[in-house]
């Protein structure tokens, strides 16, 4: 078969179609897609239910400002400010526990899994991501060393009232930071947190020998 | 119990070795004797048994049909076993699918061997004192990709839709720990506890892990697919159960094998 002229063209006009619809689709039209998809995904087992596949309002702008997208420093305050708010601090206003079960719970990696039993308590599984005390060798590096946390930084209630804070939700204090929000999300107890406030602010904890 | 005693074993040679170490070499030497561990144990894989399994499970008879998996299409013609690993996964004109290893297997004992397809889905994994034909067939297929490079196409407009969305996928964030597969796979030279996780974005890390899945887990006793692999990062990452071969797993293991294009695969592997 010949092609005339205007079949060339239209056979053009075509290719410029198909070369359009190759392009990679909108990042906004991939997450809603992205977030259907996983909802018809996956199942409920157990304590995790696809419920958990919905985000909040930190969740979803951390999403979006990922893998090189940069999120603009106000949007970041006011999202770290309406973090900040949901910081429940002790009504007893004391900070610090026993380091010993600090260390119990910064060594726990277990909680909230679809293979966990809710019955047992959380982890904070701290030692996943930081290095703590000198000890412990098996540590990660996700999250900055935390050994000497408060030899470095002084023992007063401002660094107690912030490591508890800090624990309770990170997102308070840096926008997107990879660490849970153990107090918000339900993870720890008050009594774990203040556990693990005492293990990186007690003295006598090995995190500041 | 028999799995938290072996990680614990495992776990317990790593500090030792690391423990008797300089603390200024401290980092470095605990992964250089990781390694060697590693090494240690490629000496001799178990995931061979699950191989020769395969192998007969692809030509043996099975199903209402009575028919073996030998005329199925992975992606490069009916019956072609050799290399279709590197070009999944891909997308399928007779289903109008992307597909990935496991899926694929899956549409095949559906339309060769009439198993409905709740049926050709109810084994996906083994565990203890059970062994299914979806791992057997896994470590058969695989094993014949080894020492070939990955070339997964993404050119057809579904290809591109799944990479786009398995891309999304990837940075989704959510549940009670607020995690995505990007929290601890978006990052160079981190470490969960001792374990390395590679940056899935970059081409060298992505190459590295996804060359080397499925494998055989020691500290389990199984051949685990790279479903297997997805489902259980879920599971860690406290999101609900991953369903066997639903779109989103194959979504995410297309963004993930495209970007380990042109990594040597070198599975069935074996590891810890």
């Amino acid at each position: 078969m010949k092609i005339n002229t205007t079949q060339w063209v239209l056979l053009g006009v075509a290719a410029m179609l198909a070369a359009g619809c190759a392009t990679s689709m909108h990042p906004d039209e991939a997450r809603t897609k992205a977030a259907a998809m996983m909802k018809a995904s996956f199942k409920d087992r157990g304590q995790a239910k696809v419920t958990r596949i919905d985000q909040d309002d930190m969740q979803k702008n951390c999403s979006i400002y990922s893998g090189g997208n940069v999120m603009p420093k106000d949007l970041a305050a006011r999202l770290e400010k309406a973090q900040q708010a949901l910081i429940k601090y002790p009504a007893d206003g004391k900070l610090l526990g026993d380091w010993k079960a600090g260390e119990r719970v910064a060594q726990a990696g277990v909680g909230m899994q679809f293979s966990d039993n809710p019955k047992n308590p959380a982890g904070g599984n701290c030692y996943a991501c930081h290095q703590m005390t000198k000890a412990e060798l098996s540590y990660g590096t996700i999250g900055p060393s935390l050994y000497n946390f408060a030899k470095l930084r002084g023992y007063g209630p401002d660094i107690q009232r912030y490591a508890y804070g800090k624990v309770y939700n990170s997102q308070a204090f840096s926008a997107c930071s990879s660490m849970p929000r153990f107090g918000h999300a339900g993870i720890l107890t008050e009594q774990q947190m203040k556990d693990v406030v005492a293990l990186l602010m007690s003295p006598d904890s090995p995190v500041n020998k | 119990m028999r799995k938290t005693v072996v990680i614990a074993a495992c776990m317990g040679v790593a500090i030792g070795f690391a423990s008797g170490l300089a603390l200024s070499q401290q980092d470095k030497s605990t992964i250089e004797e990781i390694e060697r561990y590693r090494q240690a144990l490629a000496d001799g894989n178990p995931a061979d048994l699950w191989e020769m399994r395969g192998e007969g499970i692809w030509k043996q008879k099975r199903g209402p049909k009575n028919a073996s998996l030998e005329k199925c299409d992975l992606g490069l013609g009916p019956g072609v076993v050799k290399g279709v690993y590197t070009v999944l996964p891909k997308y399928f004109a007779d289903s109008d699918k992307v597909e990935d290893l496991e899926s694929r297997l899956v549409t095949c004992m559906v339309t060769l061997q009439g198993l409905t397809p709740a049926e050709a889905r109810k084994d996906p994994f083994g565990g203890p004192g059970k062994k299914v034909a979806m791992d057997a067939l896994v470590a058969y297929i695989t094993s014949q990709s080894r020492g070939m490079p990955m070339k997964v196409s993404g050119k057809h407009p579904k290809e591109r839709e799944a990479y786009d969305i398995g891309r999304a996928i990837f940075f989704h964030r959510s549940g009670p720990y607020d995690f995505a597969c990007a929290t601890c796979h978006a990052v160079d030279n981190q470490r969960i506890r001792l374990q390395d996780l590679p940056n899935l974005l970059t081409a060298k890390d992505a190459q590295r892990a996804y060359t080397s899945w499925p494998a055989y887990r020691v500290s389990q006793g199984e051949l685990r697919s790279f479903q297997w692999r997805l489902y259980d990062c879920f599971r860690q990452q406290r999101f609900p159960e991953l369903e066997f071969v639903s779109p989103a797993s194959i979504a995410l293991t297309m963004f993930l094998a495209q970007n380990a294009n042109g990594g040597v695969f070198n599975a069935p592997a074996i590891k810890r």
